[in-house]
């Protein structure tokens, strides 16, 4: 049941992808990149991954008043040159083939409890006596990969400081 | 509330007033409580972020420039790396590796309490301030950035 659910929610998610790329006007398209990524994180819940889930739906929101915002800013709101039959047929087959993989990739998930890694049974027996976080995700994020967290702060650390120095007022010579 | 110019409208204006603080208030909780419920401190950062941008979206951006000038925007936000970097190193010192949870080692606290994590809410809350700090930095420079085109400069050199 919750397999039917998750096929219909990706086909949804590409016909909302579609729709983005031929929308002639922009604020169209970026609403239903929003769709997207709303029905991605009804899909993670489905999966039984809350924390992605949450992740998921606020970054979903932030993006979302982000692209809004820079869309109503700029003028040209119309895409003039339509797209030919040709590559449309191409990128309505390649959605096709997406379709295909993410459907086989769904059986070939394991079930909710088995596991394929050979650490995760250690974390789910001593996760809690060993770090004293009741949440398993949380407790492999901050203590056992804490490491991976690290990178990933230094990664966001470092696409703002570019964000902010790209983008400020003015240069200091001028 | 007085000053009407700046902002949206005083419908707007007077539902982001009631609503602010308990999304502020939400984002406080999944960071607190992220080694106990779903979330962490990258979820709760993010929530705590999207309050402050409902600010700026709502009243405009003179009063994000009073509560939070971003020379403070930038210091929490360093303060939030080197909090969960400075985490790290003490556990070189207390607990015998990089990120060793010390806390949890000596004091222990019962399980599915607030206070059984150790030094993970500590680092949870290193990152909601990062994580909240950068992504407002990042809409703040996004949403004041304006394109000038070569007509504009032009006319602003004939003003003077």
């Amino acid at each position: 049941m919750v397999h039917v659910i998750i096929y219909i929610l990706i086909l949804f998610m590409l016909l909302a992808a579609l729709i983005a790329l031929e929308a002639k006007n922009l604020l169209s398209s970026v609403v239903s990149i929003g769709a997207v990524g709303f029905m991605l994180s009804v899909v993670f819940l489905l999966l039984r991954a809350p924390d992605i889930a949450i992740i998921q739906v606020i970054i979903e929101i932030l993006t979302l008043v982000i692209l809004i915002r820079a869309t109503i800013a700029v003028d040209v709101h119309l895409v003039k040159n339509i797209r030919q039959f040709f590559p449309f047929a191409i990128c309505m087959v390649l959605l096709l083939l997406l379709f295909m993989f993410a459907s086989k990739a769904m059986d070939l998930l394991p079930e909710f409890g088995n596991y394929l890694s050979k650490v995760a049974p250690h974390y789910l027996a001593n996760g809690l006596k060993e770090t004293g976080s009741a949440n398993i995700v949380t407790s492999v994020i901050l203590d056992y990969r804490a490491y991976d967290t690290l990178g990933e702060a230094t990664v966001l650390f470092t696409a703002i400081l570019g964000a902010v120095v790209l983008l400020r007022r003015k240069a200091k010579n001028d | 509330m007085t000053n009407n110019k700046s902002g949206l409208s005083e419908i707007v204006k007077s539902v982001c007033c009631w609503i602010e603080g308990f999304i502020f208030l939400f984002g406080c909780y999944i960071v607190l409580f992220g080694h106990l419920t779903p979330g962490g401190g990258f979820a709760g950062g993010v929530i705590m972020a999207a309050s402050f941008i409902l600010i700026m979206l709502s009243f405009g951006k003179e009063r994000t420039d009073k509560l939070f000038p971003r020379t403070r925007t930038t210091l929490v936000e360093s303060f939030g790396a080197l909090l969960f970097i400075a985490v790290a190193w003490l556990g070189i010192y207390y607990g015998g590796g990089f990120f060793a949870n010390f806390l949890h080692q000596k004091f222990g606290g019962t399980p599915f309490t607030f206070l059984s994590g150790g030094t993970i809410p500590i680092s949870n809350v290193a990152i909601a301030l990062k994580v909240m700090a950068g992504l407002f930095l990042v809409f703040y420079v996004l949403s004041t950035h304006k394109v000038i085109l070569d007509e504009d400069i032009s006319k602003t050199e004939k003003d003077k």
